[in-house]
């Protein structure tokens, strides 16, 4: 059954990306074209700029890339649920687990020195995003500047901190600011 | 009775709204959404702390799956238990589902269509900006603290993973064992005394 294999594959895929979505790369390769070839190399490619391109965790995004192409949308959904599945069960435990220990003296303690190298692990994520955005992801350097994306951070920051817009609304403005400037101004 | 049913249900309807605005304006990974719901959870609607917040996002990062996924699971659950925890899900896994089931079908002219790509490139600029903002706020509040263990921690795992390309997974394993060790010591020092 096709569905019960794009469930399962998916569900593999979840369960072995530990960190986030560039370990999920190679195991989504492994599984959807090495294995049971359900894409090209080159559609592997265009599934990767797509993940990029559009919102969502990139396990989810290639599920549901592949599951359409496969079969439809029932596959999408299939290979869904197969992303979601192995999270379900292990974090509901961890959740209970959280729940019950966290006040203890030695959990309290490990907590607490996480949360400063949780912080660190958001920031160096904000960095790199800051960078792309300001530099085109290349070298900090004079003949990298993107002005245009440098003044949106800056308006983008104002509106956050200042005047204290939801951060959605940011979001989709800057997307219409650079949208407007491109048509105005041509480049991006 | 009648009342504490319907606030229920707003919850749970909140709970689905909102991760699903997040997810669908979520470009580039897992920390972006974290911060998206720290945003939202801990500063507009108060349901978690921010202490919470951040050992949320630990937890997502060190269990297997989409962090995304996994931090809704932990909210969820807090907020409203197994059936907020559903609802924070399907929020999370709908948008992805939507918008690629589209996509998939018009790929070619999506990819190569240029007022896509300035649209993306603009709302890049405001998502990096909603994640310094994030940062800032929680930086602060690790400094105010004044522990120059924490504060070093900070600041090393922030060269670690930057600069030297440390795995991430080895930055929250070490800061654990930093922990562990820490309380280990402070408790032979009571005894000693």
């Amino acid at each position: 059954m096709i569905f019960i294999e794009l469930f399962l594959a998916f569900a593999q895929i979840a369960m072995f990306s530990i960190c986030g979505g560039y370990t999920a790369m190679p195991l989504i390769r492994a599984q959807v074209v090495d294995a049971h070839g359900w894409m090209t190399m080159g559609e592997f490619a265009d599934l990767i700029t797509i993940a990029e391109m559009t919102p969502g965790p990139i396990q989810l995004n290639a599920a549901t890339f592949a599951g359409t192409r496969v079969a439809g949308l029932g596959g999408a959904v299939c290979a869904t649920m197969g992303v979601v599945a192995p999270s379900l069960v292990l974090v509901s435990l961890l959740a209970w687990v959280y729940g019950r220990y966290r006040n203890m003296a030695v959990i309290k303690g490990i907590l607490g020195m996480l949360r400063p190298a949780v912080v660190a692990l958001i920031a160096s994520a904000g960095v790199s995003l800051v960078r792309q955005a300001a530099f085109g992801g290349h070298a900090v350097s004079l003949e990298s500047i993107r002005p245009r994306g440098m003044a949106l951070f800056a308006i983008a920051m104002f509106l956050l901190r200042k005047r204290r817009l939801s951060p959605i609304a940011t979001i989709a403005l800057c997307g219409a600011i650079a949208l407007v400037a491109g048509v105005l101004f041509g480049g991006i | 009775m009648e009342k504490t049913e319907k606030r229920e249900k707003s919850v749970l309807y909140r709970l689905f709204i909102s991760m699903f605005t997040i997810s669908a304006f979520t470009f580039g990974g897992g920390f972006v959404i974290i911060s998206l719901m720290k945003k939202k959870f801990v500063d507009e609607y108060g349901w978690l702390s921010e202490q919470e917040m951040l050992d949320y996002t630990a937890l997502a990062q060190s269990c297997p799956g989409a962090i995304a996924v996994n931090a809704a699971i932990l909210a969820g659950w807090r907020v409203a238990g197994p059936l907020g925890m559903l609802c924070a899900v399907a929020g999370t896994v709908l948008p992805p589902l939507i918008i690629l089931s589209i996509i998939s079908a018009f790929y070619s002219a999506f990819a190569s269509n240029p007022y896509v790509a300035m649209a993306l490139g603009g709302m890049q600029a405001g998502v990096a900006a909603v994640i310094v903002d994030v940062v800032l706020n929680m930086g602060k509040n690790v400094l105010a603290q004044k522990s120059w263990l924490k504060n070093g921690i900070m600041l090393a795992a922030f060269i670690a993973v930057y600069f030297l390309k440390v795995s991430v997974s080895t930055v929250i394993l070490c800061a654990a064992l930093i922990g562990i060790a820490q309380q280990l010591f402070s408790r032979r020092k009571g005894a000693a005394k």
